[in-house]
């Protein structure tokens, strides 16, 4: 004796997100069975196992004939095969399009190619995400990047209205597609300790202030048509960057920087003479970076520049955050006495986002 | 030229890609009515194209209106090759042939392919211009309003309710022509859906005749089905209740005060528009001044399809049918009384004659298909009747001799596959049979009444059952509008609360042995002990207590065999299995400490090795009813010391359960307080009643006893293997968990605060049984165990709306194979407020109100019912003639934003099995739905098996039905059934077939708590109403 045929269909689709949960991370309807039943499911309603294999069963087919209108969430609210509450619609599409940072923090910055997909199964392995929700995850990444991809307009934007997310995670999926765009070195060990969170922030910070959609402002309309306005990094601004190398080569104008800068610094910090003794040093480096960005190869390797040129050596002479923020904020500001230095906005521009991904990256 | 149809195609959305090259597709469409077809232009390259199209113009019949539906195909366009179909649309016509359902069909309906399912979605207008035409009537039955509730509809009142309708139609199934060899399953798919649909369209239309020739314009509890009867055809059947409905209104409640014969002038459904009911209302019918002749009202008319059941047919076609012996079928009845009643007694007698010979007079079944009734309707219930008949198909040789119906509609030339005299003489038997019991009971009608089939290979059995009753006269009689005037001066008037459960036969001449004793709640009349019903429980009847869902099932083996072997051995089992279906019924309903059951469905499905039957009820305790008497158990051997521990323990189980029963159900009757009025219950006799409940069989299966000797229903004997069976199967039967409570009627009895949450489920389960030397027992065991394992199922699903209760739980079962036992449910879950006092019994009649006549109660609310109902609309199209005046398309557009859900674009569309929406008023019938598809696969595993299948085409079919009820400009389907879910698969060539058969009312209806903005948005339809009146 066997069940043969065992389904339930109601008028509104019943979902529970419980089932949903581990539909998504990949269990399997007996693993998930097993899940259900260790979380106590078996004392609601006097259910059995039977009942539950059922249950969860059918689920997983709603679920898994759902997930073909989750692709285009759009869809899902006028399609009219399944009747879900715009309250559900909602849940259904954020849980589905939410990634795990361990997952995502492996992919972040590579080619979003058939290459990387191959390589899911390491992934999983290493992330102990199942290969299935390694898979959706990445599919998402890809679909997300393809459909922004040939869309004008702002990034974030363009995401939350075509994919229905909420603002938190069409910021996270701009980031992907940011760093899947300009490839962004991530995967190196000394990068190992950034979160994938750090990077968000530090993608958000790019792409407000370095692409071409941040220097036409959110109330400009023209240039919001531009293609990959917000993908790509400005790059007249990138050629600006060159002028700042005055600061590093011209002597007289290192010099007063550092002394306004030391000035300042004063007894207000306890690491205040390994800060004098390597501002020549971070000053290069930092300039240098920005000197560098024009080269596809050294936007690539901003991130780990940042690291070894700057937070390293402040890290090695053991700056706390409070001091990090303390010479920044002079270094930064020093600058606008410099009468000489007439790169001011470039300046700003630059070190405001620098200033910031310093920040949140220096931790361990 | 009585017709014009107007249709419009608007735009398309998310249409599969048909070319794989550029990924998009080139869509157009091509609309079909009858034989005329119209094509958009091909728009390219998209799959959201937008046509725009002119309107497309038919000048059709009206018959063709009723009969056909309008076809709509959307095309790939291929320049090279054969365009390819993406998929069509069906859409009936009817709701638009009746001025005061839908006046405009408007919105996306889904693309249905039979082979890929849904495909993408297309806009649409349609619109119906009819014309005035002397000659109406011909062959159409326009206006005749549908309903498949089973009650009178909210929001209108039943003028007179005249009886039963019928009809059958009968054609080839299009899957066993020739022609199918030939061609591709996508068209012999539709080849079939079309068929069906027009021979639904003609059943209807046919219907709608008979019932115009009764002089009523409503058919209310339509039931349709189908018979796949294989090689030897498809038989459509419909059986309805006819009606006179009225809308309720302020004014038409003043006219009938007034001027009762007046009243259709003013009255909004009777407005002489073009469907054209003024005729109907103005006929004077004879039945006033003369005796009536028998068959009256068959339909005569030349023009008419033949007399269905003209008694002289002879039924010698159908030589090889084994039949039952009839008398063996059980006649389950458990009587009520009220005969005897002491001062109105030859005054009611005399009364009750003459409804008795006037309606046997008016019509030859006096039967309703209704379930529930307005107030002051049912007089007397005498108890369940039922018959059962084992025929054998018979292919008719030569069609062409025969009487032949070829449809012209049809795309081939066909012929009939059978006379439908056949089909109609073995039916019209079954109800003769039905009538008979009716009559032993002492009761001249049958309400609540049903048919069905089950058919495997050429054995059908064909069942029909209801409860036998005494009706008021007062609504069987024509013309007569006088509700609520001095027509009570015959009637001692029974209590509203316990008069139903009177007997309504002789006590001296009962027609099986029961167990009278004196109402327990007027003390006046006799009630049986035990009443079986297939009704809904009266609104005003007392009950004590929640009431409970109950379920007898068996199984049993048989032979396998041929022709009249099989059809003999099926009919030799059939008493036993109503016997033992009886008896679990009966102790289940003592284990429960309850009374009576309502709504007692019994089905007997047959298979090639085993018949299945499946008694569906709602206990309940009925407080006019003495308290049950419990179970006893007893030993054949008594002495054995042994044995008689394992009885006693078993005994204190049984004692246990039934305790505990009590309390989870709250029965607590009220004890009897001697000092009522006049009670003339002795006191000894009703000691010696409940004494001898316990020890004496009041099993009115009298006839059936002889299987069991005369061994009490009650008692059951531990040696016994089937009383053993028996007690396994009480004791398994778990209850619902804490928060659920499930019955089988529309509303649970004892639970009245409604909240608004549902959730309408259909759910199928197949079991494979592997193990092929199975017992009876093993085989009930199994199939106990599928039942009792869905509903659990059940609970676990809808754990989150607790406190809940399942509601109209719809078991249907089935052997679709050899080994497969299907089981298929329909219900709905709806939430109540747990915080309910006894006080709230009251409110009671509101959810249920709308169709109530009790004005006292209802006046109030059916004004404001009224100042929502679209009699306005009604009223303007009575002065302009155009359908679609743009007063009341306004207001329904209005009415559509309100119910457009926060930013989605599709309209939300609740659906219940029910009669009503808890927390909501019906302001509006938009016609009945009624679809029926087919659906095929040749990739079984790469849609997830036969589950996956399924849950996909039950999800479609679900999309298809809430589609047509929002074009329809609808928010809701009431009183929705699946009566057909066919499934064949063969996993090993990768296939399934599967066909559904759904139907239902689309209705508007709004909250309640709307009710007071709403009221002001039709003030202006209103005032414009009554300047119409002036000058009409």
């Amino acid at each position: 004796m066997s069940v043969e045929l065992d389904v339930f269909v109601g008028n509104t689709t019943i979902m529970d997100e419980e089932v949903y949960q581990l539909w998504l991370d990949g269990y399997t309807v007996t693993d998930a069975v097993k899940v259900r039943m260790e979380g106590g499911v078996l004392d609601e309603c006097e259910a059995n196992a039977d009942v539950v294999l059922s249950d969860t069963m059918d689920q997983y087919r709603t679920f898994h004939m759902c997930e073909r209108l989750l692709h285009s969430p759009a869809k899902l609210a006028n399609q009219l095969l399944y009747q879900i509450t715009p309250h559900r619609q909602t849940i259904l599409i954020e849980r589905y399009y939410a990634f795990d940072d361990g997952f995502v923090r492996e992919v972040l910055g590579k080619k979003l190619s058939k290459g990387t997909k191959k390589d899911l199964d390491d992934i999983s392995a290493k992330t102990g995400v199942t290969l299935k929700s390694c898979r959706r995850q990445f599919d998402n990444f890809k679909r997300v990047f393809k459909v922004v991809e040939e869309l004008k307009g702002p990034l974030v934007e363009n995401i939350r209205h075509h994919f229905l997310l909420s603002d938190k995670l069409a910021k996270d999926y701009a980031a992907i597609v940011f760093f899947a765009n300009n490839r962004f070195e991530t995967g190196k060990r000394k990068l190992q300790y950034l979160t994938f969170q750090d990077f968000a922030f530090c993608a958000g910070q790019l792409i407000n202030n370095w692409t071409v959609g941040a220097v036409a402002g959110p109330d400009s309309f023209v240039d919001n048509m531009v293609e990959d306005m917000d993908v790509d990094l400005d790059k007249e601004f990138l050629q600006e960057l060159k002028e700042l190398k005055i600061l590093i080569t011209d002597k007289d104008l290192l010099d007063q920087h550092k002394s306004l800068v030391c000035t300042a610094l004063r007894g207000k910090t306890k690491t205040f003479n390994e800060m004098e003794a390597n501002f020549k040093n971070l000053s290069r480096g930092l300039v240098n970076i920005a000197a560098k960005l024009t080269n596809t190869k050294d936007v690539r390797d901003f991130f780990i520049d940042l690291v070894e040129k700057f937070i390293e050596p402040c890290r090695s002479d053991r700056w706390t955050a409070a001091d990090m923020k303390l010479y920044l904020t002079h270094y930064t500001n020093s600058v606008h006495i410099l009468d000489t230095f007439k790169h001011q906005i470039v300046w700003d521009r630059y070190m405001g986002v620098i200033k910031s991904c310093i920040f949140k990256m220096y931790h361990d | 030229m009585p017709g014009k149809l107007k249709a419009k195609i608007v735009a398309g959305r998310h249409l599969p890609v048909m070319d794989r090259a550029s990924d998009l597709t080139d869509a157009f469409v091509e609309v079909k009515f009858g034989n005329t077809t119209f094509k958009t232009d091909v728009y390219p390259k998209s799959l959201n194209p937008q046509w725009n199209s002119e309107w497309f113009k038919f000048e059709v019949d009206d018959e063709d209106l009723q009969d056909e539906p309008l076809q709509i195909t959307v095309l790939d366009h291929d320049t090279y090759s054969a365009n390819d179909a993406i998929g069509k649309v069906y859409i009936d016509i009817d709701p638009l042939l009746c001025t005061e359902a839908a006046s405009v069909i408007s919105g996306w309906f889904p693309i249905y392919d039979t082979i890929h399912g849904i495909r993408g979605e297309i806009n649409v207008l349609v619109k119906v211009e009819l014309f005035n035409d002397l000659n109406r009537f011909r062959q159409s039955s326009c206006g005749v309003k549908f309903f498949c509730t089973t009650s009178i509809p909210r929001g209108y009142r039943a003028a007179t309710v005249h009886g039963f309708v019928e009809e059958l139609v009968v054609n080839e199934d299009p899957e066993y022509q020739w022609i199918d060899r030939i061609r591709t399953p996508r068209a012999s798919n539709e080849a079939r859906q079309r068929l069906i649909s027009l021979m639904s369209g003609e059943l209807q239309r046919k219907i709608g005749l008979k019932v115009l020739e009764m002089g009523g314009n409503a058919v209310v509890g339509y039931l349709q089905c189908f018979d796949l009867e294989g090689e030897s055809g498809l038989v459509v059947r419909a059986i309805g209740t006819a009606c006179s409905l009225e809308k309720l209104s302020s004014g038409s409640i003043l006219n009938t005060h007034t001027h009762p014969n007046t009243a259709p002038a003013s009255n909004a459904c009777n407005s002489p528009s073009k469907d054209g009911k003024e005729p109907v209302f103005g006929e004077d019918l004879p039945s006033s001044s003369g005796p009536p002749t028998p068959f009256r009202a068959l339909p005569t008319s030349s023009s008419s399809p033949p007399p269905p059941f003209s008694p002289s047919k002879p039924c010698s076609r159908q030589s090889s049918s084994s039949d039952t012996d009839l008398s063996l079928t059980p006649k389950t009845g458990m009587g009520s009384g009220g005969s005897a009643g002491k001062e109105a007694g030859p005054l009611k007698t005399l009364l009750r004659q003459q409804t008795q010979t006037a309606l046997e007079q008016r019509q030859e079944f006096p039967f309703f298909t209704l379930t529930s009734f307005p107030s002051a309707f049912l007089l007397h219930v005498g108890g369940v009747v039922n018959a059962r008949s084992v025929k054998l198909l018979d292919r008719i040789h030569n069609p062409a001799l025969g009487n032949t119906r070829s449809y012209k509609l049809l795309d081939w030339n066909s012929v009939t596959a059978d006379e439908p005299e056949t089909r109609d003489a073995w039916w019209e038997e079954i109800r003769q049979e039905i009538k008979s019991h009716a009559k032993a009971l002492g009761c001249h009608a049958v309400v609540g009444y049903s048919e069905s089939t089950s058919i495997c290979e050429e054995v059908c059995i064909l069942s029909a059952s209801g409860t036998a009753a005494i009706l008021n006269h007062r609504y069987m009689r024509e013309g007569c509008l006088d509700i609520g005037s001095t027509d009570h001066r015959f009637e001692e008037p029974s209590p509203p609360t316990c008069g139903f459960c009177h007997i309504p036969y002789d006590e001296l001449n009962m027609p099986f042995p029961a167990q009278l004793t004196y109402c327990y709640h007027c003390r006046r009349q006799k009630v049986p002990d035990v009443l079986f019903t297939t009704i809904d429980l009266p609104a005003e009847a007392a009950v004590t207590g929640k009431g409970c869902h109950i379920q007898a099932r068996l199984c049993r083996l048989k032979k396998k065999a041929q022709g009249e072997v099989n059809a003999t051995a099926i009919s030799n089992l059939l008493p036993f299995m109503e016997y033992e279906l009886h008896t679990q019924l009966m102790n289940k309903l003592k284990l429960r400490s309850m009374n009576a059951l309502f709504g007692l469905r019994i089905q007997i499905s047959v298979g090639e090795n085993m018949l299945l039957g499946l008694a569906s009820a709602t206990g309940v305790y009925l407080t006019a009813l003495p308290a049950p008497g419990g179970i006893q158990i007893a030993g054949k051997t008594p002495g054995d010391p042994s044995n008689e521990q394992h009885i006693l323990t078993i005994q204190k189980r049984i004692n246990d359960a039934i305790a505990k029963n009590k309390e989870l159900y709250q029965i607590n009757p009220p004890e009897l307080t001697e000092e009522g009025v006049g009670s003339p219950i002795p006191e000894p006799r009703q000691r010696s009643r409940l004494f001898r409940s316990h020890s004496e069989s009041s099993d009115e299966l009298s006839e059936l006893d002889l299987s069991h000797g005369k061994k009490d229903a009650f008692v059951l004997e531990i040696d016994d293997t089937d009383a053993v069976e028996d007690i396994h199967s009480l004791l398994t039967d778990a209850n619902p968990p804490i928060g659920f409570y499930s019955c089988n009627t529309e509303t649970m009895p004892g639970i009245y605060n409604w909240t608004s949450g549902i959730q309408m489920f259909t759910s199928v389960r197949i079991l494979r049984l592997s193990n092929t030397n199975l017992t009876n027992q093993g085989l009930n065991k199994i199939f106990t165990d599928l039942c009792e394992n869905l509903l659990k199922s059940f609970y676990f699903k809808l754990r989150s709306m607790v406190p809940c209760c399942l509601c109209h739980l719809n078991f249907t079962v089935a052997v679709p194979e050899e080994e497969l036992i299907q089981v298929a449910v329909t219900a709905v879950a709806m939430t109540f407020d747990k915080d309910q006092t006894q006080e709230k019994l009251a409110e009671k009649l509101i959810p249920k109100g709308g169709s109530d006549t009790d004005e006292q109660l209802q006046f109030p609310l059916e004004l404001c019912a009224d100042s929502s109902n679209s009699q306005p609309s009604s009223k303007i199209s009575v002065s302009s003639l155009e359908h679609s005046s743009p007063l009341p398309e306004g207001r329904s557009r209005s009415l559509r934003s309100s119910r457009s859900f926060g930013g989605s674009s599709v309209t939300v569309v609740k659906m219940t099995p029910l009669s009503f929406l808890p927390g909501t008023r019906i302001i509006k019938y938009l016609g009945i739905i009624n679809m029926f598809f087919i659906r095929e696969t040749t990739s079984l595993r790469e849609e997830g098996g036969v589950s996956g299948f399924l849950h996909s085409f039950i999800a479609e079919v679900f999309a298809m039905v809430r589609a047509h009820v929002a074009a329809l400009g609808g928010n809701a389907v009431v009183s929705y059934s699946m009566q057909d879910c066919v499934l064949m698969e063969n996993p090993n060539k990768n296939q399934a077939q599967c066909l559904i058969n759904v139907s239902g009312d689309a209705v508007i209806c709004v909250r309640e708590s709307d009710q007071d903005s709403l009221a002001s948005t039709t003030t202006i339809g209103h005032s414009c109403s009554s300047t119409t009146d002036v000058t009409t």
